[in-house]
């Protein structure tokens, strides 16, 4: 059949369609006029991403082409599946999405946060169900991993919790970025008593995450070795700036950090911790919150890094809204495209032109609800 | 024709529309029938019909003739009430329907009774009105084969009673436009309240026997029925009007792939039509996808109205759901897993009297003019009990898989849920006098 069965919404995107395309014909000053209106209205729709409205055609920009992907699934938060299999299930929904990509990530990186209270029974409970992920796992360690044994059980499953290793002209780096100062010794807490603290991330007991010193000096060995202009990739639980110090979305150590990676082009930060869209640049870094897929996290009351895309309240009826996994899509000028693969809503791409051109370029559609 | 289902509406949504539309100023306004049937709510009425569009009786009248009109269709074999029998409360008790010359489409029929009330009409919400609804079909290749707008125009001018009928109460020549406003007159009336449940939730308690008060309690508990099909005041038809993903399609196509291909067309911007993608293809199953091109939406289709459900079977978009009692196994081990799977679809756990109860209630939905094929139906789908291919009672129970923790079974000695006003009181909008339809 043809155009004659249009339904409504058709003609409507034909009329839309046809009104972009004669935008495209206009001379470059009616242009200019037109083109900020329209580029309002498209973002207002939100309907498809800014980026297929894109009037002109601007020469491709250097090093925007894809080199590799890799896939992220992180905060997965697992109890035993006798207490609750809720969780269980999401991480199972996660592994399908990734086993199901096409074509198949290089890798696919673990965000931290395995288990919700660091139990034997949970983490081998998620290195078990991660085991169907036909791709490599890379594992980043959370503090819900470390603080009922101080990490013993999780490096004796993963292996040691910082590492960096080489990959299609990119250096990773993986830090455990979650350590505390001791503030269970003095007041002669049970290794219980200590994991819950920390696990109830909003009291005033516990120190604030640092990378720490040690670490840092075998981060600052560790990049010696690496060219300058080699784009690099950190994994990091919390993010490697401070956001809410109440919640310890914090890196107490992070100006420390962030100068080790001063002196190269290109760095970008993927973290967990902040269960939701998170989205910051400093200097030449640019940093990715991923997704969580136990719950989401409301966005913090102040200090919310300015490129965020804020995600509106997630349906509290729906076990799987506002929760998801993703997707990084690695460029070759060494940026990345992340993709969130919202499980009940539309997936939401930040590109990486969005944090570099700091926001003006290819921003991502908006909630038109608040958020939250 | 056969305008897919869904039903109700947002009262929010509605409002919206109705507010944004300039109302002839020449019109009086109309306000609704007098004789609302219980369960049939005025404001909705009030809502749901445009001023301006509300069905006058010359209206309906042609409208009830076009709608029976076999000559409307391409070899005079098809006209709306074959998919949307009357006898068969307005649906054709087929799993998909069949236009002319024995095609079958890709959908199942559903009723238009209450269609007045639906946000969007079709099982993928494509058309926003009755008015758009009615004119699809009739052009559609396997429905009724017109081949445009101008070739209907041209046959329906050439009845005489037509000619005349359109001059009288249009006071014009016969056009497609009007054409579609006269069959949507007629739906305007085809509203259905008064069901024993009505009675019930009106405070005749024995309306009701035990097991469909059980079923009633089950249905806002622990079979989760209300997550989608909430019955309440504000939404009499039992339906959220929004468009989900509940697994049918995965029952038998390889749904993920298939959805891979979808997403693939419509990104690569090489896209079919949407009609024909949806109603000529496989595709067809991707449901609201093909509408709205949001992934979210993939292989979504929209809450059907449960008012009286027990006589317009089989069930789903593709009718390929038998009985109530197949339906609730569907629902009963989560739906069937697909990346696309509607968050709130999770194993309910009910047991075999449970699964009962729930279908006894789904029973009382139905309007007491229909209550003889009602029984009919009751007894046939109670036959084929012992057959039910959806049935998996170890994953419904948890004895395998990973689906999820039970909502609470609701305790019928400590109180009804159906007293606690879980379907509240309407607040009184009296029916202003009365011209009636």
């Amino acid at each position: 059949m043809g155009n004659k069965f249009r339904s409504i919404e058709t003609k409507h995107y034909a009329e839309r369609d046809a009104f972009f395309d004669d935008l495209k014909k206009l001379d470059r000053r009616a242009f200019l006029r037109v083109a900020g209106i329209s580029a309002g209205i498209a973002a207002g729709m939100g309907l498809r991403t800014p980026h297929s409205f894109q009037l002109v055609n601007v020469a491709e920009a250097q090093g925007t082409k894809p080199r590799f992907s890799f896939a992220y699934i992180s905060d997965t938060h697992l109890y035993e599946k006798k207490l609750n299999d809720r969780f269980v299930r999401a991480i199972l929904k996660a592994v399908d999405d990734v086993n199901g990509l096409d074509p198949q990530p290089d890798f696919v990186l673990f965000g931290g946060d395995l288990a919700q209270l660091g139990k034997p029974g949970e983490l081998k409970l998620g290195a078990e169900i991660l085991k169907s992920v036909k791709a490599p796992i890379r594992m980043m360690t959370g503090e819900h991993d470390w603080f009922l044994d101080m990490g013993e059980l999780w490096t004796d499953l993963f292996g040691p919790p910082n590492y960096s290793f080489d990959h299609k002209g990119v250096h990773f780096v993986v830090l455990n970025s979650i350590l505390e100062k001791d503030f269970w010794t003095e007041r002669g807490l049970s290794p219980e008593e200590r994991m819950q603290i920390v696990a109830g991330l909003d009291n005033g007991i516990q120190s604030r995450f640092e990378v720490g010193a040690p670490q840092r000096e075998w981060l600052r060995q560790d990049l010696a070795k690496v060219n300058k202009a080699t784009p690099i990739i950190v994994f990091s639980h919390s993010p490697l700036y401070k956001y809410y110090r109440p919640w310890n979305f914090w890196t107490d150590d992070a100006d420390e950090v962030q100068a080790l990676f001063k002196p190269f082009q290109t760095v970008t930060v993927i973290h967990g911790h902040t269960h939701q869209l998170l989205s910051n640049r400093i200097g030449n870094m640019s940093f990715h919150g991923m997704l969580s897929t136990a719950w989401p996290w409301p966005y913090a009351p102040e200090g919310l890094p300015q490129l965020t895309v804020q995600m509106n309240r997630s349906d509290p009826f729906s076990q799987f809204d506002g929760c998801g996994d993703g997707r990084m899509d690695v460029l070759e000028s060494g940026m990345v495209d992340k993709l969130y693969n919202l499980w009940e809503r539309n997936p939401i791409s930040v590109r990486a032109s969005y944090l570099a051109s700091g926001g003006k370029r290819d921003v991502p559609p908006r909630t038109k609800l608040p958020s939250y | 024709m056969r305008p897919p289902c869904g039903v109700a509406l947002s009262l929010a949504v509605l409002l919206f529309a109705h507010s944004g539309q300039a109302q002839p100023q020449d019109r009086e306004v109309v306000s609704s029938p007098a004789d609302l049937p219980p369960g049939v709510s005025a404001v909705l009425w009030k809502l749901s019909v445009p001023p301006h569009l509300a069905p006058t009786p010359e209206r309906v009248l042609l409208g009830e003739k076009l709608f029976n009109d076999q000559r409307l269709s391409v070899d005079n074999t098809v006209s709306c009430s074959t998919c949307h029998d009357p006898r068969l409360g307005f649906a054709d008790a087929k799993p998909v329907s069949e236009g002319v010359k024995g095609q079958k489409v890709t959908r199942n029929s559903p009723t238009i009774l209450n269609a007045l009330f639906n946000a969007s009409q079709f099982w993928d919400g494509r058309a926003s009105t009755l008015e758009d609804q009615a004119k699809l079909p009739i052009l559609n290749p396997r429905e009724m084969g017109m081949p445009d707008e101008a070739a209907v125009v041209a046959k329906v001018k050439t009845i005489p009673e037509y000619v005349r009928d359109f001059q009288k109460v249009f006071n014009r020549e016969v056009n497609f436009d009007d054409l579609a406003v006269a069959i949507a007159a007629f739906e305007r009336t085809l509203y259905s309240g008064n069901a024993r449940f009505d009675r019930f939730i009106t405070g005749d308690a024995k309306a009701f026997s035990a097991a469909e008060r059980r079923g009633w309690a089950l249905f806002n508990g622990k079979a989760r029925c209300n997550t989608c099909h909430a019955g309440n005041v504000v939404s009499p038809l039992f339906s959220d009007q929004k468009f989900h993903n509940i697994g049918i399609a995965a029952h038998k196509t390889d749904f993920p792939q298939l959805a891979r291909e979808g997403l693939k067309v419509v990104r690569t911007g090489d896209e079919k039509q949407i009609d024909e993608l949806a109603l000529e293809t496989r595709f067809s199953e991707l449901g609201r996808f093909l509408v709205t091109k949001q992934e979210n939406d993939v292989g979504a289709f929209k809450t059907p109205t449960l008012r009286n459900i027990a006589i317009t079977g089989p069930y789903m978009h593709d009718g390929s759901l038998v009985t109530l009692w197949d339906v609730m196994d569907h629902y009963n081990k989560g739906g069937v897993p697909n990346p696309y799977l509607d968050g709130g679809m999770q194993r309910l756990g009910l047991t075999e009297t449970e699964i009962d109860d729930v279908v006894a209630f789904l029973f009382t939905l139905t309007d007491e003019q229909f209550v003889k094929f009602a029984t009919q139906e009751q007894a046939r789908q109670r036959g084929l009990k012992s057959k039910r291919p959806e049935r998996d009672t170890a994953v419904a129970m948890g004895k395998k898989g990973n689906l999820g923790d039970l909502a609470p079974n609701p305790d019928l000695a400590v109180k009804n849920p159906a007293d606690i006003g879980v379907y509240g009181t309407e607040a009184q909008v009296k029916p202003a006098s009365t011209s009636k339809p």
